[in-house]
């Protein structure tokens, strides 16, 4: 115990340091997307009967996919830690790498559910789109800036999610040292947190 | 002080939980599809807002840990919260009364 003890004290680790990091970070990326929530907002109560129009071209069966999806992979992650915890690296790595063939499944449904768009003619820029109405225009703007955005947190969440497996593999992450896979797993929840938020404001509430 | 000193959290939540947790989460969100839809105007977006509130405070304290978190970090999380919430209803003030 003295040994491991001395061995910590020359790591110069603070894992609590670490963590207080990655959660002022979340705090950025929180305002991020609260900055697109409120434009969301105020574009809603303006064009009240635009925004309804436009909700309803979106399917909502794909939202409700993706939503499980993700759901399923914040557990995997949350589950995958409580392994690394309790010394079943095994099942840790498995549980990692589920939750990354769950990111996985939602960007092919996020590609088939925005080809669908695109076959439509509705992306940004398009022909038909410019011909719309404002609200129109506003709300598409925001459903893809808005989901492409967190598909872009997606993807880095799951390049995260496969370097801390790595890691584990090679044994820099372990059961006494684990704080690296707590961070990404508190980056995967906040991917999944804010999905909660996307999905009834794009998809449900028209 | 411990031989987990040095880790950042000695709490480890149970499988069960996490597994409760999230039927919990999927049952709100067929709730959430339910409710919307049926017509009900404004109460639509109050209710599924709402139910999203609670989604959230749940991933937050039982999958991000929260629950357990020391008191810094959760002093911070509610003072963001606090902020996106002012930041949302002065906007809200300032386009409802121009």
């Amino acid at each position: 115990m003295e040994h491991q003890a001395k061995a910590h004290l020359l790591e110069h680790r603070d894992d609590e340091a670490s963590k207080l990091g990655m959660w002022l970070f979340i705090f950025t990326e929180i305002l991020l997307f609260g900055g697109l929530f409120l434009v969301y907002a105020v574009y809603r109560s303006i064009y009240h009967t635009e925004f309804h129009e436009a909700s309803l071209e979106l399917n909502v069966v794909f939202g409700a996919v993706n939503t499980i999806v993700l759901l399923v992979s914040s557990m995997a992650i949350a589950m995958a830690l409580t392994a690394l915890q309790q010394n079943k690296i095994q099942l840790s790595r498995q549980l990692i790498w589920l939750t990354v063939f769950c990111a996985f499944i939602f960007l092919v449904n996020k590609y088939f559910e925005w080809g669908a768009k695109f076959e439509h003619e509705i992306y940004p820029g398009s022909e038909l789109l410019m011909k719309l109405k404002h609200g129109h225009i506003l709300y598409f703007g925001l459903y893809y800036a808005m989901t492409g955005l967190h598909a872009l947190h997606v993807t880095v969440g799951m390049v995260i999610l496969i370097v801390a497996e790595r890691r584990i593999k090679a044994g820099k992450v372990h059961p006494e040292k684990y704080v690296f896979l707590e961070n990404s797993a508190l980056y995967w929840h906040l991917v999944d947190l804010i999905w909660i938020f996307l999905f009834p404001l794009l998809y449900l509430i028209t | 002080m411990s031989d987990n000193h040095h880790s950042a959290s000695t709490h480890i939540t149970p499988y069960r939980t996490l597994a409760i947790v999230l039927v919990v989460l999927l049952a709100l969100t067929f709730l959430t599809i339910e409710i919307t839809s049926f017509d009900l105007k404004a109460w639509n977006v109050a209710l599924a807002l709402l139910v999203a509130c609670f989604k959230g405070y749940l991933v937050l304290s039982y999958f991000m840990h929260l629950k357990y978190e020391n008191l810094l970090i959760k002093i911070l999380v509610g003072m963001v919260i606090l902020l996106f919430a002012l930041i949302i209803v002065i906007t809200y003030i300032d386009y409802l009364f121009r």
